[in-house]
């Protein structure tokens, strides 16, 4: 058992993924993501390096990716805001790497030590175009170890930026954490072409396959990457069809296995009065107000996201019909973002309903409760 | 070893950079395209190929039998 | 590719079903690319361990043309995912091939950061005072009156010496030459690729379509008539006024001071220490 920062404890989950290469640059809350790398890569036989700003970091851990090593960096929100682009790039080119987002308080420069979700949405949106996205995030210290190798495996299956949505709740939050000797869990890489190179069509996804295999320069195989529009060997297209398969394949890998993606939690959702939807270190605060609404006689069940992106809107519809229930509220540090999926995905079929902040303060367990009360009074 | 002066006219684009700076003077453009107008003068000196922003003139260097 | 009607050069190093490039009529690009393929192939480099990384604008269509591992990135980022390719792969010889507004303006932090860590790449900057690709506004490199579309009354800024620029930052090879100097420019691209740190050719380039037009400097044989009468030595340089080379294209080797390679001291102060316990 070893007493483990959740910044630190996502640094041990990539190394055991395989992670190799970091670039980074400092930023509160996260900077300890990048301090913990720059001490464990070295010992085995990983790179470090802290770049000049924010979005270099991004740039040369896809190019750490693309030189064929699991690559990662780790931000918060003006951090993050600045890498968008690039992450734009790498879900276009089809590079796997993981992005670390540690929420702090915004708006802009917001309260950079104090936590938020507040970038759920920008997680989903953030850069230009279309293209999809995998957000988990973790409610614990050892999750945050686990979710982070499944980011790597995610990324690496589908070859896409993955973003570990840490909030500064668990980022900051030291925790005991038994770190597996051997791991019980498969470690995906990605797969390299077996063809000759002069066969070799870089964006050709194969029969059976989800994504083409993705050889690491100079491996021999010498191809073209860009961020326009390309067709399947690699080079740049103005071909509208090359165009539509090209966006409809990006979207598709992710649509088509959500299944595959989709992770989450319930907690007593048989008969509950009210469930309560929420995901990453709100999590503990709506665990803690479990039994005080027991207390009250509010029979409160919990649905705990780990995936945040793909949004699991098919479960959350079926669990709500399933068990009748009549209100779900959302619990997030934010003025309102799942709180939107989850209206969208009910489509009416129970009350929706929020609880967040933006003051840079956490949830208190009283304060669910109050609105628990409100809701069952109400409906 | 014989030396050619080949052109790619599908690939010129006409600039007029490699008749310019020939030194003996025996390209010139026509209807944007450059031609090779006096064989016999031309020294394959391949400046017109180092020059040429289309790669579509250079000089070819073939084994000759005998 | 038998039926490719080009020079072994083109036909060894030039991916030649993508040919002819996109570039405009006369383009000084093409011929520092392929002034560039040449230095390759003489140094002799494994094309397959050869990595080219480009940003965004005219000169970062390069790479797509040249048959290596290449990259086209986003723009301003060709070094920062340049760094991270050759930190995470150092055997790669890692090649940049940027423009004016691609390194030195949008780009301008990563070209200081990696000539400061001395990083095993080879930056060739086609410089040619001008935002070609969007249509020829005014760079960095612009020269101070010339006119541009957004400097319709002509450009008020000052410019950067690249040369200067990365001395300053930290390159240990540091060169000019021009689209008009070919056999200088294969030359300085050979020395600087063999160069184990941070090189910066500032290769300068003529745009005749978007900068030679719109300031009476010509086509492009009038541009190649303009860097061939205006470009001297440094050497000769050092003897002149201010005044005397206010306006003439300074070319040759600025810098040549071989210097400890970044990635070579990330594995031996870095890992091959903390491996033998030998850590600070």
């Amino acid at each position: 058992m070893r007493l483990l920062m959740g910044n630190e404890a996502c640094v041990e989950g990539a190394i055991a993924a395989g992670m190799r290469f970091f670039a980074g640059y400092p930023i509160t809350p996260s900077t300890e993501v990048a301090e913990w790398a720059a001490l464990r890569l070295p010992e085995v036989g990983g790179k470090f390096i802290q770049m000049e700003d924010e979005i270099a970091g991004m740039a040369a851990t896809i190019g750490g990716a693309i030189a064929g090593k699991k690559a990662m960096t780790a931000t918060s929100g003006p951090g993050f805001s600045l890498k968008v682009e690039n992450i734009g790039y790498a879900a276009m080119a089809e590079i796997p790497c993981v992005i670390i987002n540690v929420m702090r308080s915004g708006p802009s420069t917001g309260l950079p030590t104090s936590p938020s979700q507040g970038d759920v949405m920008q997680a989903r949106w953030g850069s230009h175009g279309d293209y999809p996205a995998i957000a988990l995030a973790p409610s614990s210290v050892s999750e945050a170890y686990y979710v982070t190798i499944k980011a790597f495996n995610y990324a690496e299956k589908y070859r896409t930026p993955v973003i570990v949505l840490m909030d500064e709740i668990i980022g900051h939050l030291r925790e005991g954490i038994e770190l597996p000797e051997k791991l019980d869990m498969e470690i995906i890489d990605r797969k390299r072409p077996t063809c000759a190179p002069e066969d070799f069509k870089a964006y050709k996804v194969p029969e059976g396959e989800i994504v083409p295999p993705m050889p690491g320069f100079g491996e021999g195989y010498r191809y073209h990457i860009t961020g326009l529009i390309h067709d399947e060997t690699g080079f740049p297209t103005n071909s509208m069809e090359a165009a539509g398969k090209l966006c409809s394949h990006l979207m598709s890998k992710v649509e088509d296995n959500v299944k595959d993606l989709i992770e989450f939690e319930l907690i007593d959702v048989t008969d509950c009065d009210v469930l309560v939807l929420t995901y990453g270190g709100t999590a503990r605060t709506v665990s803690a107000t479990k039994k005080l609404a027991e207390a009250a006689g509010i029979k409160m069940g919990i649905f705990r996201l780990i995936t945040v992106w793909p949004f699991p809107e098919d479960e959350l519809r079926e669990i709500v019909a399933k068990h009748n229930i009549k209100h779900v509220l959302v619990a997030e540090l934010n003025h309102g973002q799942i709180v939107r999926e989850v209206d969208r995905a009910l489509k009416g079929a129970a009350g929706v309903h929020h609880i967040g902040k933006i003051n840079g303060d956490i949830l208190y367990p009283k304060e669910v409760l109050q609105k628990l009360q409100e809701v069952k009074a109400n409906g | 070893m014989a030396k050619t002066l080949k052109i790619n006219t599908a690939w010129c684009k006409g600039c007029g950079i490699c008749a310019e700076f020939c030194p003996p003077k025996v390209l010139d453009i026509v209807r944007e395209k450059v031609v090779l107008k006096d064989m016999d003068k031309c020294t394959k000196c391949a400046l017109c190929e180092l020059r040429c922003p289309d790669f579509a003139i250079y000089v070819e260097t073939e084994e000759v039998a005998g | 590719m038998a039926d490719i009607m080009a020079s072994n050069l083109i036909r060894q190093t030039f991916r030649t079903d993508k040919l002819p490039h996109i570039w405009c009529q006369g383009c000084g690009h093409g011929v520092l690319m392929r002034a560039a393929a040449q230095a390759i192939l003489n140094v002799g480099f494994d094309p397959d361990k050869v990595c080219i990384v480009s940003g965004i604008g005219c000169s970062s269509r390069a790479p797509g043309y040249m048959n290596y591992n290449t990259l086209h990135t986003t723009h301003g980022r060709a070094i920062a995912f340049a760094t991270g390719v050759k930190l995470a792969k150092p055997e790669l010889h890692v090649i940049v091939m940027t423009g004016d507004g691609d390194a030195a303006a949008i780009g301008g932090n990563h070209f200081i950061h990696a000539a400061r860590r001395n990083i095993g790449i080879t930056t060739i900057v086609f410089n040619n005072s001008i935002y070609g690709m969007t249509g020829g506004q005014y760079s960095p490199t612009t020269p101070m009156y010339d006119t541009a579309t957004t400097a319709p009354y002509g450009n008020i800024e000052q410019t950067f010496d690249l040369c200067k620029l990365a001395d300053a930052s930290g390159a240990s090879y540091v060169a000019r030459t021009t689209a008009y100097h070919v056999p200088q420019a294969i030359k300085i691209f050979e020395k600087a690729l063999l160069n184990k740190g941070f090189s910066v050719v500032d290769a300068i380039s003529g745009c005749p379509t978007y900068y030679g037009r719109k300031n009476k400097k010509g086509n492009a044989v009038q541009m190649m008539k303009w860097m061939k009468d205006n470009s001297i030595d440094f050497k000769t340089a050092e003897k002149m006024t201010a005044d005397e080379i206010k306006d003439k294209i300074i070319t040759g080797e600025y810098k040549n001071a071989p210097a400890p390679e970044y990635c070579e001291i990330y594995q031996k102060e870095v890992i091959d220490k903390v491996l033998k316990g030998d850590a600070i």
